[in-house]
C-alpha cells in the first residue's frame, strides 16, 4: 500500500484465521453506521405512531419489556412485527439487487432480471383470481411461480456456463413472456379482483404478523449471512472469469450458489409481502454514490435498503391515512426522488 | 464475457484503486470478436435479406387487412382500394383494418428505430424505448387525464400522453446531462429509470383509488392496436415521420461512438450532438408509438437484437433490419390475436409470445452479439 493512499487505506478486519475477513474504507464505515441510525430512528417512529399514538419513551419503556398498560401489546404484538419485517426485507432486497448488478455487471441488474418477480406474481395470481386462495396459499402459489420461473430462465441461459448477457437476454423473453400473461388475468378478471390483486402486485406489508413473519425471521438473516460470506469472491468474479479463476475462484459455482442466494432472499420477501418493486434496483446504487467505492458492496446496500423500506412503509401507513397505500408504491417514489436528487446532486459536483 | 467487451457496467471491473491485487488490470480473454467483414458480397447478403423482409411485411399487411373474425379474400381487399362500393367487406376494410394495419406498419417501425436507437445509446441490453420516460410519462399523464379531468375515451387523452411522454423525457434529460461534461449514457439511464419510478409509483397510487382509471389503465397497459381511427394514424404520422429522419441521419455518428467517446472523436463525431439528436429521435418515435397503441415494450426491446444477430455491430443496417422486422412482429402478432381466441387477445400479448422464444432461440444458438 503506498503512502500517498494512506489517508484513504481501508480497515482490515480478520478473525478465524483468515478464513473470514472484512475490509472496509472509514469512509463505507460511517455511510453504514449513518443508515442503521436513521433506520433505527425511523423504526422507532413508526412504533409510536398509528391509531393510538404512543410517546417515544413509552415505545422505549415497551421494548425494554417495562411498559404498562395497552402499550406493550401494541409495540410488540401489532407493530414490531410489521418493523422489523420492513427493516429485514429492505436489507434482503438491498442484498439481492446487489448481487445480481455485480453478476450482469449492469447496473439495471436485479432479482427482475431472472424473472423471479415476474413469475411470483403469475403464481399468486393465478391462486388468488382463480383459485381464490387465503395468505399461505398465495404465498405459496407466489413461490413456486417464482422459482419455477428462475429456474427455467437459469437453464434456458445455461450452455457451457452461465453466460451474463446470455441471462439478461433470456431474463428479459421469459419475463415479458410472464408479464403479458399477468397483465392478460388482471384485464380479464372483474375490476375489485383485479384492484386487490394489484395491491398485492405492488408489494404490501399490510396485516403482518408474528405467524406470517416467522419464515422470513429465520431465514433472511441466515440468507444475508451467506451472501456476505461469499461477496469478496463476488467482487472477484466482476474483473472477468479468468481473472477470478487466476485469483483461486471457480467462476461458475460461485456464480450459480450467488444466484441462489440472490434468489432465495428475493423469494422470502415476495412470498411474504409480495414484489416490492425498486428497493433492489436503487439500494445499491444509491448506497454506492453515498460511500463513493467502485463497485458493488453489499453491506452498505443491506442497510441502504433497510432504511428505504422502513421509510417507505411508514410513508405507506400514514400518508393518506386511513387509506393504506401498498409499501411497493412509496418505495419507488422514495427510492426514485433520491437517486434523482443524487443523480443531480453528482452532476452539479462534475 | 471478456470484462473489456462490457461497457455498460456501472462500475469497473477493478473493486477499487487500492484492492488486495493492484496489477491486475481488467484485461481481455481472449481476443476480441472479429468485425463483421465489410465485403461488397456480405453487402448484397444483407441488401437481399432486406429485401425479403420487406416482401415479408407486404405479405403481413396483406394479411393483417384480410383476416379477422370475418375473412375477406384477397381479391375484395384489392377492390376496396380501386373499384370502391358500398358492400360490408369494404366497409370493414376500409373503416376498420386500414387504420389498425397502417398503425400497426408506423407504430412497429417507430418502436423498432427507437429500440435499435436506445440501446446504442445507452449500449445497454436491457434498454427498451421506455427507459427514458416515455412510458411512465405517458401512462401517468393519462391516469391524470382520466382521474382529474375526466377524460374518458382515447382520441381524448392521445394528446395527453404524447404531451406527459415529451416532458418525461425532456426531464431525464436535463437531469441525465446536467453538469459538466456531456451527456453521460449510464447517468441519462439511472435518472430515466428513477423519474420513471417516480411517475409510476404516483400514478399507480392514484390508480389504486380511482376504480375508473384502474379499469382504463390495465388495458392501456397491454397495448392494442384495435379501436383506433384513422384520426390517430394521422396524429402521429408526423412526429414518427420526423423522428424516423432523424434516426436514419444519426446512425452513422452512432457506429463512431460505439468505439468509445475518445476514438468517436478524434475521427470527427461530435459525440454530444449525435446523442442529443438520437435523445430527440427516441422521444418523438417512441412518444408517437406509445400514445396511439400503449404501452408495448417488448418489441422495441427485442427487435434490435435480433436484427443485431442478423447483421452484426453497424448500427445503419441493424436500423434498416430494426424498422422493417419490428411492424413484421406488430402485424404479424395482431393477426394471430384476432383469430387465436373468439374475442381478441390484444396485441402486446401476442407479440411477447411469438417474440420471446425468437430471443431465448437466438441467444442460445448464435454467438452472442453483444452492444
Amino acid at each position: 500500500m503506498s503512502t500517498s493512499l494512506k489517508t484513504r487505506s481501508p480497515w482490515v478486519l480478520r478473525t478465524g484465521g483468515g478464513r473470514i475477513s472484512g475490509r472496509a474504507t472509514p469512509r463505507a464505515v460511517v455511510v453504514c453506521l449513518v443508515l442503521a441510525l436513521a433506520a433505527a430512528a425511523v423504526s422507532v417512529v413508526a412504533l409510536a405512531t398509528g391509531e393510538f399514538h404512543l410517546s417515544i419513551s413509552e415505545v422505549l419503556a415497551a421494548l425494554a419489556g417495562q411498559g404498562q398498560g395497552l402499550a406493550p401489546t401494541v409495540v410488540l404484538q401489532w407493530r414490531l412485527p410489521r418493523v422489523l419485517m420492513a427493516l429485514l426485507f429492505g436489507a434482503a432486497l438491498g442484498i439481492s439487487g446487489g448481487i445480481f448488478q455485480s453478476l450482469t455487471r449492469n447496473p439495471l441488474g436485479s432479482p427482475d432480471i431472472i424473472g423471479f418477480n415476474s413469475g411470483a406474481y403469475t403464481g399468486a395470481l393465478v391462486v388468488m383470481l382463480l383459485a381464490g386462495g387465503n395468505y399461505l396459499q398465495v404465498a405459496f402459489g407466489a413461490l413456486a411461480g417464482g422459482l419455477a420461473t428462475a429456474m427455467a430462465v437459469y437453464l434456458l441461459a445455461y450452455r457451457r456456463g452461465s453466460h451474463g448477457f446470455r441471462l439478461i437476454i433470456v431474463g428479459i423473453g421469459i419475463s415479458a413472456m410472464l408479464a403479458s400473461v399477468n397483465h392478460w388475468i388482471i384485464l380479464k378478471a372483474d375490476l375489485e379482483a383485479a384492484m386487490s390483486a394489484a395491491v398485492w402486485g405492488a408489494g404490501t406489508l399490510n396485516g403482518i404478523s408474528w405467524t406470517q413473519a416467522a419464515p422470513a425471521i429465520v431465514a433472511v438473516p441466515l440468507l444475508i449471512a451467506a451472501a456476505l460470506f461469499y461477496s469478496p469472491r463476488m467482487r472477484m468474479l466482476e474483473m472477468g472469469d479468468d481473472a477470478a479463476r487466476a485469483l483461486g475462484v471457480r467462476a461458475e459455482p460461485v456464480r450459480l450458489v450467488l444466484l441462489v442466494l440472490g434468489v432465495a432472499l428475493t423469494a422470502a420477501v415476495t412470498a411474504a409481502a409480495g414484489p416490492i418493486a425498486f428497493v433492489a434496483l436503487a439500494a445499491p446504487q444509491l448506497a454506492r454514490r453515498l460511500t463513493g467505492g467502485a463497485g458493488i458492496a453489499l453491506v452498505p446496500a443491506a442497510f441502504m435498503g433497510a432504511l428505504v423500506l422502513a421509510a417507505s412503509d411508514l410513508a405507506a401507513q400514514r400518508l393518506f391515512s386511513p387509506v393504506q397505500l401498498p409499501v411497493g408504491v412509496v418505495t419507488v417514489c422514495t427510492g426514485g426522488l433520491y437517486l434523482v436528487w443524487l443523480l443531480a446532486r453528482e452532476a452539479r459536483k462534475s | 464475457m471478456s470484462p473489456a467487451s462490457v461497457p455498460a457496467t456501472g462500475h469497473p471491473p477493478q473493486p477499487a484503486a487500492h484492492s488486495a491485487a493492484p496489477d491486475a488490470p481488467p484485461a481481455p480473454s481472449g481476443p476480441p470478436a472479429p468485425p463483421a467483414p465489410r465485403t461488397p458480397r456480405r453487402r448484397t447478403l444483407l441488401a437481399f435479406l432486406l429485401l425479403a423482409a420487406v416482401l415479408v411485411l407486404a405479405g403481413a399487411v396483406v394479411l393483417s387487412l384480410g383476416v379477422g373474425a370475418k375473412f375477406i379474400p384477397f381479391s375484395t381487399v384489392l377492390e376496396a382500394f380501386t373499384h370502391r362500393q358500398d358492400t360490408s367487406d369494404q366497409a370493414i376494410i376500409v373503416a376498420n383494418r386500414l387504420p389498425r394495419t397502417l398503425l400497426g406498419v408506423v407504430a412497429g417501425m417507430a418502436l423498432g428505430a427507437a429500440g435499435s436507437l436506445i440501446q446504442a445509446v445507452t449500449r445497454n441490453p436491457l434498454a427498451d424505448p421506455g427507459i427514458l420516460g416515455v412510458n411512465a410519462g405517458a401512462a401517468f399523464a393519462i391516469v391524470i387525464a382520466i382521474g382529474v379531468f375526466g377524460v374518458g375515451s382515447l382520441p381524448g387523452y392521445i394528446w395527453f400522453a404524447f404531451a406527459g411522454a415529451i416532458l418525461t423525457t425532456a426531464a431525464v434529460y436535463l437531469i441525465g446531462t446536467s453538469g459538466r461534461g456531456g451527456i453521460n449514457p449510464l447517468r441519462l439511464t439511472l435518472s430515466g429509470v428513477a423519474l420513471g419510478a417516480v411517475l409510476t409509483g404516483i400514478g399507480s397510487a392514484l390508480m389504486l383509488v380511482n376504480p375508473k382509471a384502474f379499469d382504463q389503465m390495465r388495458a392501456w397497459n397491454i397495448g392494442s392496436l384495435d379501436g383506433r381511427t384513422m384520426d390517430v394514424v394521422l396524429t402521429v404520422l408526423p412526429f414518427i415521420a420526423v423522428g424516423l429522419l432523424i434516426a436514419a441521419a444519426c446512425s452513422r455518428g452512432l457506429n463512431a461512438v460505439a468505439l468509445g467517446d475518445d476514438v468517436a472523436t478524434s475521427l470527427g463525431t461530435s459525440v454530444a450532438a449525435t446523442r442529443i439528436w438520437a435523445v430527440v429521435a427516441i422521444t418523438l418515435l417512441a412518444g408517437g408509438a406509445t400514445a396511439a397503441v400503449g404501452a408495448i415494450g417488448f418489441v422495441g426491446l427485442m427487435v434490435p437484437h435480433a436484427a443485431r444477430w442478423i447483421t452484426g455491430p453497424d448500427q445503419r443496417w441493424i436500423m434498416a433490419f430494426s424498422v422493417v422486422l419490428a411492424p413484421i412482429l406488430l402485424l404479424v402478432s395482431d393477426v394471430l390475436g384476432r383469430i387465436a381466441v373468439p374475442g381478441e387477445l390484444q396485441v402486446g400479448i401476442v407479440t411477447a409470445f411469438l417474440g420471446a422464444p425468437v430471443l431465448v432461440a437466438l441467444a442460445r444458438r448464435r454467438k452472442v452479439a453483444q452492444l
